[in-house]
């Protein structure tokens, strides 16, 4: 058994497991009980895993716990508490600019396209729809909302949400 | 004003404590709802007597059958005003939650959030099949769905408003679910107080009249789809997440060979590993349980290594699969013949042939596939099961597991719960037959969720491989005087619907599969009553006559379409636009290589033998919105090195009745490197009346992006007796960073008209368009899906271009 201490959407804790490989995605699902990261592959070849890790986007499927230990993790559900937005249950302004696209069909993925999305716009302000585009490359939406999402990202890197 | 009840109040029937649970697991908009709304109120009340009296009552029977003609098993209404109703359409992401919410608020006359949805849970919601093939919104529009329902009970509550407002029904209205006297508007009266949580004993009424598509106010607009708001949150549960009490997790061990029986198994392998794993074997099929699902997937990584199989069957090379597939046996049938077919070819001036090869591809959903099952007491009459699944349709799920599990249909209840995107028969009922199979074996609740290549490899059944072989005789003219066509296809399995052997994990535990392609003496012609299009293997250009009446949307009198079905080696389903996708890409190319043969412009040379208004319209108003310069192709004055553009053109009426499309695909192709880049595309549908103009224009968005992936990239790979697809890097799909096409999408809004489908009509066109946009530029022919560099280079260099 080893324990571990994180901090989760805001919340500082510690998780004690018996394998340190242990995915931190099935942790994130079974101990801190979140929805927004979801196995697609286990292969870190999808992106619908995807958190943030010290804010940067990471695949969770193959993270193992014990490299995520001492560090801060943000999933969808956690994007207004990790910039100190009040109200943590409404939606995130990228949130917000999803919805008004309707940039979704199943919405399995979209933990991906949304995070990496929100990581680059943050970085790397006045980004075009073509850079934001670049920056989701290799992620996948099998129902193929593409277009708008990467509509939705142009919005939220826009402001207008 | 106090309420007056004009019918006898029944006894209420409350939800059990099973289905309440039940209920926890739906994600929690839902629940919400559920705690507000009438008739699962009585579920969560425990004040019987008080719950009977103020609260909406269906017959439930969690565990029967639901007669579909009551509008009872439809809609409920509660004296509290909630409304309650009950549907079989799913959602897969589509937006059938969203339009039938629509539905129901438009027929009523009452607000969308006044409304609880209930979809796809046995014994509570009505048996309405499968949710496939593009028909959700055909079926729920048309005279035996829930349409019809609603304005059954619309009527009766007027009816019944004429009585206790004394005012004759024409002078009544409907605002907000209140019914008011145009003569006297203070004269009103609630739904609630109307019917006061009692039954409506009605049987649904096919003349019930809808309201007028002219006169919509929540259906035709872009309402926001429902379940959005909790996926961008990041909160919605999907099937993925559904835990119950005591529940351990599952994986399977599939061989690694199709065909393969287990020699032997040690399951000493298991003994020390942490999370009490536990091996479970019937017959073939192999699996495992433990703790935790890291657990569970060491644990079946360990037992896997030491499983012993036979060698199991030997597949055609790959190379070799089209070849194969003309030489085996086949179950024949003509879908249309006029019998004169070889006569009339023989006066033509001209023929033409072509053949057209399509592999077989992927469902590929996102999400691996997953459930819950909860098998308790075994086997037989005594036994009871719970699954949570992403089902198709529960009702289905339940029969067949009735066969599987040697458990009684009434001791199953089945919950739909959202999985990813499926287009078709993915691995969400594998992976609950699965889930099932290891939970009767070790007596507890399992989930099981597979891994990629499970999904990949030994889960979801593939979309049919096809040969299609086209021929055309020509007059003088060039007008088409016969069109004959002759399709191979392969099938295995086809979905376990009530037979469990005809899926993957029924068969590796021991049940038979249905046999395909027996050889039948002499195929049959189609009857009056066997005559449809549904699956598009009938061109758009013929008269498609039987006995003297005309059923198709062309001209061509004279025609002859053969259906062969051959024993595919792999296991298959319906895959997105089954058949109608194959069937579509051959007929739309060849209509293109008849009008090139004649030097003719592809949109007017199709127009000439077209007979269907709607079908003309749409194709006018695609080439029109893409400003199609009439003209032959390939295109003059292309090079024929380096990069060029083209355009290329296909229509369809979707199923022979579900949806007329059309589009322009427009294309650059680097014809040294063969690589094919679509970069506009501009379609248009007309399935009636627009329900919800964002969600058809999210539809056929997707269906474009999905398309050109089918057309330009997907194909399952295997090596020897291995199915080598097995991930995301060996069954590539288009992904983010891929170029992506302009689109451009034209709902045509046809009031006129009943609604018809959506989700499979524009995906059906997509790889004719493409392939005849490269001829358009390069003056290749790809005859041959996925249009790889290595197809597109191998057909230049064949014909000589």
């Amino acid at each position: 058994m080893a324990t571990f201490s994180l901090q989760v959407n805001g919340q500082a804790s510690n998780v004690t497991i018996d394998d340190p490989s242990t995915p931190l995605l099935y942790v994130l699902q079974e101990t801190y009980q979140l929805n927004g990261p979801k196995f697609g592959c286990g292969l870190g070849q999808c992106g619908a895993c995807t958190v943030l890790l010290d804010g940067q986007p990471i695949r969770s499927c193959i993270t193992p716990i014990s490299d995520a230990a001492g560090h801060s993790v943000t999933s969808m559900e956690g994007l207004r508490a990790l910039e100190g937005l009040p109200n943590p249950d409404e939606l995130h302004p990228v949130q917000q600019a999803f919805l008004l696209d309707q940039a979704m069909q199943c919405g399995y993925c979209v933990a991906g396209p949304m995070l990496y999305g929100y990581a680059f716009v943050r970085d790397n302000p006045g980004a075009s729809r073509a850079d934001i585009e670049r920056a989701l490359s290799g992620l996948l939406c099998r129902c193929c909302a593409h277009n708008r999402m990467i509509s939705a990202l142009q919005r939220y890197a826009e402001g207008n949400f | 004003m106090k309420p007056k009840n004009p019918f006898k109040l029944k006894g209420a029937e409350p939800l059990s404590q099973e289905q309440v649970e039940a209920l926890e697991f739906l994600e929690p908009s839902r629940r919400n709802f559920l705690k507000t709304a009438g008739i699962m109120m009585v579920g969560f009340s425990t004040a019987g007597a008080l719950a009977t009296k103020a609260n909406a009552q269906s017959p439930i029977n969690p565990s029967g059958t639901i007669d579909n003609t009551q509008v009872d098993n439809w809609i409920a209404i509660g004296a509290d005003e909630s409304i309650t109703i009950l549907a079989g359409k799913h959602e897969l992401g589509q937006g059938m939650r969203t339009v039938q919410l629509q539905l129901a608020a438009e027929e009523l006359s009452v607000p969308l959030d006044r409304i609880t949805l209930v979809l796809g849970i046995t014994g509570i919601t009505p048996n309405q099949g499968l949710t496939v093939g593009s028909l959700s919104t055909l079926t729920q529009f048309g005279t035996a769905g829930l349409r019809v329902a609603l304005d059954t009970a619309r009527d009766a509550l007027l009816t019944m408003a004429s009585q206790y407002l004394d005012t004759p029904v024409s002078d009544l209205a409907v605002t907000d679910g209140v019914v008011w006297s145009k003569s006297n508007p203070s004269a009103r009266v609630s739904y609630g107080n109307l019917i006061y949580g009692q039954r409506f004993n009605l049987k649904l009424d096919p003349t019930a009249v809808p309201k007028d598509p002219s006169t919509w106010t929540v259906l035709g607009q872009a309402v926001g789809r429902l379940d959005i708001p909790a996926k961008s949150k990041g909160t919605f549960q999907y099937v993925q997440k559904v835990r119950v009490p005591g529940m351990l997790h599952g994986k399977v061990v599939r061989p690694p060979t199709l065909g393969a029986h287990v020699q032997s198994i040690d399951t000493g392998v298991l003994k020390g590993m942490p999370g009490n794993p536990q091996a479970v074997q019937v017959n073939d099929f192999v699996g495992v349980v433990a703790d935790t699902e890291w657990h569970a997937l060491n644990a079946a990584a360990a037992l896997a290594s030491v499983i012993s199989w036979s060698d199991g069957d030997t597949l055609p090379a790959q190379a070799d699969l089209y070849t194969y597939m003309t030489q085996q046996p086949s179950a024949d049938s003509f879908q249309t013949n006029t019998g004169d077919v070889d006569k009339v070819m023989a006066t033509a001036a001209k023929t033409l042939t072509a053949r057209y090869l399509y592999p077989y591809q992927m469902h590929g959903a996102l999400a691996s596939s997953c459930a819950v099952a909860d098998v308790r007491g075994g086997t037989g009459k005594t036994a009871t099961v719970k699954v949570w699944s992403a089902t198709q349709g529960v009702y289905f799920m339940q029969t067949t597991l009735a066969v599987l599990l040697g458990i009684p249909a009434s001791n199953i209840q089945v919950y739909f719960v959202d999985g990813s995107g499926c287009y078709g028969h993915n691995g969400a009922d594998p992976a609950t037959f699965d889930a099932a199979l290891l939970s009767q074996a070790v007596g507890k609740p399992v989930r099981l969720q597979y891994s990629r290549r499970d999904e990949m490899t030994a889960g979801e059944h593939y979309g049919h491989p096809t040969v299609a072989t086209v021929k055309v005789g020509l007059d003088a003219n060039g007008g088409i005087l016969a069109w004959d066509y002759e399709t191979i296809k392969m099938q295995r399995g086809e979905g376990a619907i009530n037979v469990p052997g005809n899926g993957i994990p029924g068969a590796l535990a021991g049940f038979p599969t249905s046999p395909q392609g027996v050889p039948t003496a002499t195929p049959n012609n189609p009857t009056a009553a066997t005559l449809s299009n549904g699956s598009n293997y009938i061109p758009s250009y013929v008269t498609s006559s039987l006995n003297g009446v005309n059923y198709g949307t062309g001209k061509v009198s004279s025609h002859r379409v053969l259906l062969r079905v051959v024993a595919s080696p792999l296991w298959t389903a319906w895959l997105r636009s089954p058949d109608r996708l194959q069937n579509t890409f051959a007929h739309e190319s060849f209509m293109d290589e008849i009008a090139a043969s004649l030097k003719v412009d592809p949109v007017a040379y199709r127009l000439r033998f077209l007979s269907d208004q709607r079908l003309i319209n749409v194709v006018n108003v695609t080439a029109q919105q893409a400003l199609w310069d009439p003209r032959p192709s390939p295109k003059p004055g292309n090079a024929r090195t380096g990069v060029v553009t083209g355009r290329g053109f296909a229509c369809v009426l979707y199923e022979g009745n579900n949806g007329y499309c059309a589009m322009v695909a427009e294309v650059s192709v680097d014809q040294d490197k063969g690589i094919t880049t679509v970069t506009k595309v501009t379609t248009s549908l007309d399935s009636g009346p627009v329900c919800n103009p964002d969600g058809i224009r999210n539809q056929m968005e997707g269906q474009v992006i999905q398309g050109i992936s089918r057309a330009l990239v997907e194909e399952v790979k295997w090596r020897g007796n291995i199915i080598t697809s097995g991930d995301w890097a060996s069954y590539p799909v288009l992904s983010f960073g891929d170029p992506l096409p302009q689109i451009v999408t034209i709902p045509i809004n046809n009031l006129k008209a009943s609604p018809t489908g959506a989700g499979e009509t524009t995906i059906t066109i997509i790889s004719a368009a493409i392939a005849n946009a490269i001829f358009d530029a390069t003056g290749v022919r790809v005859r041959q899906v996925p249009f790889t560099p290595a197809n597109f280079l191998a057909a230049k260099a064949a014909q000589k271009v």
